[in-house]
């Protein structure tokens, strides 16, 4: 099992969760999160004066999944959040220890 | 114009008077009326006051006559829409509330909207309670017992005899005593709300409202009667139709008194140079804008102070083109000025030609009407821009809107007005005298008042308070809630 945390561009959500629609994968994570890499903030103009805003708004994945589809999770998020410019975002890829449903108690795979 | 040419009495100018009056109307109604003979005098009640009120009054008391009277249905239309005006300009507390708050950072909402519902409130009692009679003590005192020096007289509790016909039909003027309260009432709040804006996000809540009430309570009616209570710089032929100076340039300068008492906001003036506080929510600031353009309809369109057809729609046409012009200006300088078409500066653009036209709106031509306003859309930019520069910090830019285009929109008023009397012109030095009074004025009565409470309980919330946001440290509450 393994947790694919993805770093993507927020208008890019809609696409990224249809194509994982797609190969199968049932549930995830989303959350509104603020930060930067490479790309920076950017500068923003007020009554003629500019600021940089450093913190930009991405959206954040956590997609638990079974290590066969793994692979085919990456490609559909990488595939359908790409642009091409900076600031596309990033996909970690985190062991997962334990799963458990809270619901029954199912424990491994079956839990996801 | 505002300026009133009664020869009414009006109660009050004088706390003795009124005491006089009351005595004397008491005494009144204890003798036979004969109301129904119009030829017979009426009984006198034995006082000099009374007397002249009583006999000046062609329908002798009845109200009835007066509706029957031929100029009943134009006084009707008339006072109906100065009363309209009168709500219209009441729309435009809800403008700056807003306003305000879209201009601010979110943290200090609560707070803008406290100041905001005190404000028009205070504003109105004080009206009645001091206000209206210190702002218009009335031909009473010019003509008749003649001790009106026409720089200050003190005011007094508005109310009058509600069934006397000398206050509530054409007998007073083209409205009753009533809409004309409460048209000026709506006014006098303006001056404290322009203030409210450009000390916002950092001013100490009490301090505030202390000084409000001696703003609006006070100063206003006394610096008000000068021109629009018939007083000195009424006589020196000096126009301000709806207020550039008298409302306006008065409330500005009294923000600009107040913000270098109070200091800029923590963190905009630092040694890398300026950190722009940005709007928190612009649509709300362009809900704010509109809505003080509505308003303006009844603020200048109102100050004809009759339903005139003629001069009401013309009227409101200068007004929209100036506001309209003021927009454009400011859009294009801002372009210019700040690299890009920045909505804020269009915002005050619209606010600058408004201010810009209200003193001469019924005294210039169309085209000038125009000019008036791409010229304060020009000016209030640079103005911005040039505080900024100054380090006065002025959150909503109500210095340069209301001050600086105020001073603008009077002086347009002696370059571009037409006095319709060859022998007494507009002229730019009358203009100037009286527009400098105004500011000057108020913000010396600002800076004092400001600087004394400054000395007794400080004006100025701690750094702490300020970086949490007014909301929590002065009131415990958020404008948008976190519990939901």
């Amino acid at each position: 099992m393994k947790l694919i945390k993805a770093i993507i561009k927020p208008f890019k959500l809609e696409e990224v969760k249809d194509s994982l629609s797609e190969i199968g994968v049932e549930g995830m994570t989303v959350s509104e999160v603020k930060g930067f890499g490479r790309q920076k903030g950017h500068t923003e103009i007020y009554r003629g004066s500019e600021y940089t805003v450093d913190f930009l708004p991405k959206v954040k994945l956590e997609i638990a999944v079974a290590d066969e589809i793994v692979n085919k999770v990456i490609d559909a998020i990488v595939s359908a959040s790409q642009t091409g410019k900076i600031g596309d975002g990033k996909v970690f890829v985190i062991p997962i220890e334990e799963a458990i449903r809270i619901r029954t108690g199912e424990k491994g795979d079956v839990a996801l | 114009m505002n300026t009133k040419y009664t020869s009414l009495t009006r109660i009050g100018a004088a706390p003795w008077k009124f005491l006089l009056l009351a005595a004397a109307l008491l005494f009144s109604y204890t003798l036979p009326v004969h109301a129904d003979d119009h030829e017979v005098e009426p009984p006198s009640a034995g006082t000099e006051v009374v007397d002249q009120e009583v006999s000046d009054s062609p329908y002798n008391g009845k109200y009835e006559d007066f509706q029957a009277s031929e100029g009943f249905a134009l006084f009707t239309v008339s006072n109906l829409w100065i009363l309209i005006a009168a709500f219209l300009v009441f729309t435009m507390h809800l403008g700056f509330a807003t306003l305000e708050s879209g201009l601010c950072q979110s943290k200090n909402t609560v707070n803008i909207l406290f100041k905001n519902v005190f404000i028009i409130s205070i504003g109105i009692l004080t009206y009645a309670f001091y206000g209206f009679n210190a702002m218009y003590p009335g031909a009473m005192i010019v003509d008749g017992v003649g001790d009106w020096n026409g720089y200050f007289a003190v005011g007094s509790w508005f109310g009058v005899d509600r069934t006397d016909t000398a206050m509530i039909t054409d007998d007073y003027a083209g409205y009753t005593w009533w809409t004309d309260f409460l048209f000026q009432a709506m006014f006098a709040a303006t001056g404290a709300t322009i203030v409210s804006g450009a000390v916002a996000e950092r001013v100490k809540l009490p301090a505030f409202m202390l000084f409000a009430v001696l703003f609006v309570g006070f100063a206003y009616p006394t610096a008000g009667s000068w021109k629009w209570g018939t007083g000195w710089l009424d006589a020196k032929g000096f126009y301000d139709f709806a207020g550039s100076s008298i409302v306006h340039a008065f409330g500005g300068f009294g923000a600009l008194a107040c913000v270098m008492i109070l200091g800029p906001r923590k963190g905009k003036y630092t040694e890398s140079g300026l950190k722009p506080i940005p709007a928190s929510n612009f649509p709300l600031a362009a809900i704010g804008v509109f809505l003080l353009f509505l308003g303006w309809f009844g603020f200048n369109g109102g100050s004809v102070l009759s339903a005139d057809p003629a001069l009401v729609s013309y009227v409101c046409v200068t007004t929209a083109l100036a506001a309209a012009s003021g927009a454009v200006s400011s859009i294009l300088f801002s372009y210019f000025a700040c690299k890009k078409p920045d909505l804020s500066m269009a915002l005050n653009g619209i606010l600058a030609g408004l201010v810009g036209i209200t003193a001469g709106a019924d005294v210039v031509g169309i085209a000038d009407s125009i000019i008036i306003g791409l010229i304060a859309g020009a000016i209030v930019v640079s103005s911005i821009l040039f505080f900024d520069k100054q380090k006065i910090d002025d959150p909503v830019g109500a210095i340069s809107v209301h001050g600086i285009c105020g001073i603008w929109g009077t002086l347009a008023v002696g370059i571009f007005g037409d006095s319709g009397d060859p022998e007494k012109p507009f002229t730019v030095g009358t203009q100037l005298v009286g527009t400098i009074s105004y500011s000057l004025f108020a913000f010396t009565f600002a800076y004092v008042v400001f600087y004394t409470i400054k000395q007794i309980m400080g004006v100025r919330v701690s750094e702490e308070e300020e970086e949490r946001g007014l909301d929590i440290s002065e009131h415990g509450q958020e404008a948008y809630g976190s519990r939901s």
